[in-house]
């Protein structure tokens, strides 16, 4: 997955002496504007994140004062406390809703994608291609036009306001099947499969044993995107849950958009909305990085 | 498309060439089984929806399943709707207001991105932080943010002389206010699609370009911009199905009872609000089902303009 990082040149020593040419790159200066204007549009990312921490940590009083406050005060326990202990929000019960929804929905992704994107990539059957074609296609129609006959479908199946209403749209993705047919076309060599071949095993062994430990660096990357995805839906939550089975996301809405004017409290709950992911990021944010990169650069 | 040209080939693979597209009847078999997962979940969660709006649109169809046959009475009745045309208009609005900025800045980001930088990952890392936060959660911040009285960007405003704007109360300000939510979210992330591809242009074209003493603003227009085309319409596409849909920023941004309406006068609301709208607070499915269809169809018209407008500028080079 990281092929492209590769692509960049060398540091600067191994350009040679004979570039004289380039005076003002020879040059160098303590901060380049390329920085200063990096990190001001590092800052202006990070700014709105910033200030639901200072709300999240300070009374609601503190909310309401011109000017606003910019410093995080001492009140952040305290709210996500209300948060958690709330009643009506029952924040911790959409946590707990949230991470089945994405877990279920990403290793279905992931799994289909893995065997599509195989199959795409080194099986010959009949149709291949404008089947392939068709899965591209699939990547540009909206989930959401559908959604009228969708919930119908869900009211029919007796699962409106489950979890399996909201999981069962998107256990598959083209997106990733298209990533896992590309990442398997540039990873995994014939000779690899043709081993497996004359060794005797069946395709299905094949793709057990030989195929899945290969793709696993793309099928991390995957996983990560598609979570991160499942994790932030809102539109189709919103419409098929109700208040006893809500997602992070739907709880949160509710909790913004009711008639409650209790700013610290919402912001506290986004906080805790947004928190988990910011743990993925801060630990996985390379290889995100490189698999957002790498999905549009195939595209 | 990458293909498997660049190994020389082997055996099995000049077997394999010599019969494009048919495998021995195992591998016909596993094919079909590997792929159809996706396409069985699709037909029954994408396709079938997708169809079936189409057939529900053509009633007048309530909740609870009564429906009578109206042919295109609820496209014709689209037509006399101010506020479909409203909500079109908005949308629209808020589309260009969004994805134009956006789409150059992102452009800007992506060459500085791809200077010689140290500690590379972490500028990446910074500008794709707005992404990874949930709608949600950008929503609510930027509606505390925008607030009339306390907010953030009118005490900023305040300094240079601007009276407090009532943010949500006008078309021209919901708009902006919205559209900065939408770039804030998204323009880091299209820097990045736009970065992998700048990363496939030749560095030789830029040193000599530089050699000839074209500045960067030169090399923006005449290497980036041309070497990125097929890149720029791929996002716009993309941009445009999110932009068609905008949906979770307007409905938060008006919080209280008729949120789905944006705004006292419909100021902000978009096509998703109007559907969801019509088919859930109105219980109207069928006229909501046209509604989308138009949808549908304006997403598709623009997106066969994407690739028209493609084709042109590769006839033109």
């Amino acid at each position: 997955m990281t092929a492209h990082v590769e692509l960049e040149p060398a540091p600067v020593v191994a350009v040679p002496a004979t570039q004289t040419v380039e005076a003002p790159r020879v040059r160098r200066r303590l901060v380049s504007p390329t920085v200063v204007v990096l990190s001001f549009v590092t800052a202006l990312s990070a700014f709105p994140l910033y200030f639901m921490v200072v709300m999240a940590s300070r009374p609601n009083s503190d909310i309401t004062s011109v000017p606003p406050p910019l410093t995080p005060g001492g009140e952040l326990f305290t709210n996500l406390d209300r948060v958690l202990s709330n009643p009506d929000i029952t924040f911790g019960k959409a946590v707990v809703n949230t991470v089945l929804v994405a877990t279920v929905t990403t290793a279905a992704v992931v799994f289909f994608s893995c065997l599509a994107g195989f199959a795409f990539a080194k099986l010959r059957f009949v149709g291949r291609s404008p089947l392939l074609a068709f899965v591209l296609l699939t990547m540009m129609v909206p989930v959401q036009l559908g959604l009228i006959p969708l919930y119908m479908l869900m009211s029919k199946l007796h699962l409106s306001g489950t979890l399996p209403a909201v999981s069962l749209p998107f256990l598959v993705s083209g997106f990733g099947v298209f990533l896992m047919r590309q990442y398997v076309v540039q990873a995994l060599p014939d000779e690899l499969l043709e081993a497996a071949r004359l060794d005797g095993a069946s395709i299905l062994k094949t793709f057990f044993y030989v195929v899945l430990p290969v793709l696993r660096p793309a099928a991390a990357v995957l996983a990560l995107l598609t979570f991160m995805e499942r994790w932030n839906d809102f539109l189709w939550p919103y419409l098929v849950l109700d208040l006893d089975h809500p997602t992070v996301q739907v709880a949160l809405a509710r909790l913004a958009g009711g008639y409650y004017t209790d700013q610290a409290l919402v912001m506290a709950g986004t906080l805790l909305g947004v928190l988990p992911l910011l743990v993925v990021f801060i630990l996985f944010g390379r290889q995100i990085v490189g698999g957002i990169m790498e999905g549009g650069l195939k595209s | 498309m990458a293909t498997l040209t660049s190994t020389p080939a082997t055996p099995a693979q000049r077997r394999r060439r010599a019969r494009p597209g048919r495998g021995p009847r195992g591998e016909q078999v596993a094919g079909y089984a590997f792929i159809s997962p996706f396409f069985l979940v699709f037909a029954v969660f994408g396709l079938f929806p997708l169809l079936f709006t189409f057939w529900v649109s053509l009633h007048d169809w309530s909740l609870l399943g009564d429906r009578s046959w109206s042919g295109l009475g609820n496209y014709s009745k689209l037509l006399g709707d101010d506020h479909f045309w409203n909500a079109l208009r908005n949308t629209l609005g808020i589309f260009v207001l969004a994805t134009v900025p956006q789409l150059l800045l992102s452009l800007v980001l992506a060459q500085l991105l791809n200077q010689r930088l140290r500690a590379r990952t972490l500028w990446r890392m910074g500008v794709l932080l707005p992404n990874i936060t949930s709608i949600a959660a950008v929503g609510i911040i930027f509606t505390l943010l925008f607030a009339r009285d306390f907010g953030l960007v009118n005490w900023l405003l305040g300094h240079v002389g601007v009276e407090p704007i009532a943010w949500q109360q006008h078309r021209w300000s919901s708009w902006l206010a919205i559209s900065v939510m939408v770039d804030w979210r998204w323009t880091g992330y299209n820097a990045l699609i736009f970065l992998a591809a700048l990363q496939a242009v030749p560095r030789e074209l830029y040193d000599a370009a530089s050699i000839d003493g074209a500045g960067p603003v030169q090399q923006f227009r005449h290497i980036t911009v041309p070497m990125l085309r097929p890149t720029i319409v791929f996002v716009t596409l993309v941009a445009t199905i999110g932009g068609m849909q905008l949906f979770t920023e307007p409905l938060l941004f008006n919080s209280g009872a008729n949120a789905i309406t944006g705004g006292t006068t419909r100021q902000f609301q978009t096509l998703t609000m109007y559907v969801y709208e019509q088919a859930f607070t109105g219980q109207e499915f069928g006229y909501a089902s046209s509604v989308a269809w138009v949808m549908f169809i304006v997403i598709a018209l623009i997106g066969a303009l994407n690739a028209l407008l493609l084709r042109r500028l590769r006839g033109v080079q």
